[in-house]
């Protein structure tokens, strides 16, 4: 338990230093520092799956971040900043996060899955009957891939949309095109 | 964009060949170990990323175009949706039903193999050609972008 | 209490959000909250001397059942799943802010957003 916390301490550090430093490469770097440790901490979770899935995708995420920062010129901030509106912001993000801590408090002890208290509850069936009925022995991917295959469906209709979506803001050829047209 | 030293040219032509042959075994072996189609098909796109870093962005284009990247990418898509249409014609008629996968008497003489777990391997391969694609495709446009004003980038 | 400290995580990574005026901040911010919020999941899931949700071939008993050691033991497979989904389409959207940001410096010269406020009509 106390590597849990140890873990988390680092990521709390990592995040204030990605938050409030002028320089656009600091902050960069430290959101490859707060993927790291997310990864070991999903690890320490008994989620090797997920640990895959996310220190790959954080260094292909590093490389688009620093593939908008490092070819501009980095102009800091210079005007000043409206002192009214940050210290308005700041009380309500407090205050949300202090109802945050009072919902939290009904949540069962950590440890203790929600799953194995009530009885009905879907995980047992995927436990118990996942290799009978699928066949296969990885059982979260029994569940994406044959219980719950519609949500694999829209994840990959979104990741289609949001690359089509990317890659037309990024075109220069057609409006050539639609200049020539006009003329 | 242009390329690094000889050094790292040499180095990186030997290793992504074994980047990829990782990302093709995550995505296989995904019914047996963790991974599965997902993390193999990003692992499969930053091979090619490697080579477009080392080698300059004109290389890596002439290597996989933009054009055919687009085209493995909707391919992915289409074997996905075809392996779970497919799941209508058979039996119980409903949408990814997995159809190839037998009603298991005694446990464990055809589970924990690699040819086992029906449709699931199938849906593996699609997703991972489909995920390696995209993020290839993304990360190319990204780089060919040049802004007319300025006077060239440094990447 | 480490729920906790993970919901500290997405205050900060809100904060962030909400008033720095850099895009590629906001961005940052919007992208500390995304980790923050898988790594919540995640943890709803975990049992305490758990074990991962893989079955071995230790784990099978005779006649083609599933070890009670590994049912009562196993973490939630749940939530898993559903983050594994999320981190692939995080770096979709990603892809798609970072594309819009670089546009915008292309256009108007600069990431400030009053600027751009200003700059309009």
């Amino acid at each position: 338990m106390a590597l849990f916390y140890l873990m988390l301490l680092f990521i709390l550090i990592a995040a204030l230093i990605a938050v409030e430093t002028k320089n656009l490469l600091n902050s960069v770097i430290c959101i490859g520092a707060i993927g790291f440790g997310v990864s070991l901490m999903f690890l320490f979770l008994r989620a090797p799956d997920i640990a895959i899935t996310q220190i790959v995708v954080e260094v292909l995420g590093l490389i688009i971040l620093i593939r908008a920062t490092i070819a501009r010129d980095l102009t800091f901030i210079t005007g000043d900043r409206e002192f009214f509106g940050t210290v308005v912001s700041v009380v309500i993000v407090f205050v949300i996060f202090l109802a945050g801590i009072e919902v939290l408090k009904t949540l069962p002890e950590f440890g203790v899955a929600v799953f194995a208290e009530t009885e009905g509850a879907a995980s047992q069936t995927y436990l118990k009957e996942g290799l009978a009925k699928t066949g296969a022995a990885n059982i979260v991917s029994s569940v994406i891939l044959d219980f719950r295959a519609y949500d694999t469906l829209g994840e990959a209709t979104v990741l289609f949309t949001s690359i089509i979506g990317a890659t037309v803001i990024l075109r220069k050829k057609a409006r050539k095109k639609l200049e020539e047209a006009d003329i | 964009m242009n390329g690094m030293t000889i050094i790292v040219k040499t180095i990186s032509s030997w290793v992504k060949v074994l980047i990829f042959l990782f990302g093709i075994y995550i995505v296989l072996f995904g019914h047996l170990t963790p991974g599965g189609g997902f993390a193999g098909g990003v692992i499969l796109a930053s091979s090619y990323v490697l080579l477009m870093l080392a080698f300059g962005r004109k290389f890596a284009e002439k290597n996989l175009s933009l054009g055919t990247a687009s085209r493995f990418d909707c391919a992915g898509a289409l074997l996905f949706m075809a392996v779970a249409l497919f799941g209508l014609f058979y039996g119980a008629a409903s949408f990814f039903y997995n159809y190839l996968q037998q009603e298991v008497e005694a446990g464990h003489e055809t589970a924990l193999r690699l040819a086992s777990a029906g449709t699931i391997p199938l849906s593996n391969i699609a997703i991972g050609i489909k995920v390696g694609a995209s993020l290839f495709l993304v990360i190319l446009t990204l780089s060919m972008f040049r802004p007319e004003s300025s006077a060239g980038e440094k990447e | 209490m480490p729920y906790a400290l993970c919901f500290l995580l997405f205050v900060i990574g809100l904060y962030c959000a909400v008033v720095k005026k850099n895009m590629v901040k906001i961005v940052v911010g919007i992208l500390v909250m995304e980790y923050a919020v898988n790594l919540f999941l995640i943890m709803l899931g975990y049992r305490s001397e758990g074990v991962a949700p893989i079955v071995d071939k230790s784990y099978l008993t005779e006649g083609g059942g599933i070890a009670d050691a590994f049912l009562s033991h196993a973490v939630d497979p749940l939530p898993q799943a559903l983050v594994l989904t999320a981190i692939v389409i995080s770096l979709g959207s990603l892809a798609l802010m970072i594309s819009i940001c670089i546009r915008t410096y292309e256009k108007y010269g600069t990431f400030d957003i009053t600027e751009i406020r200003r700059l309009k009509g």
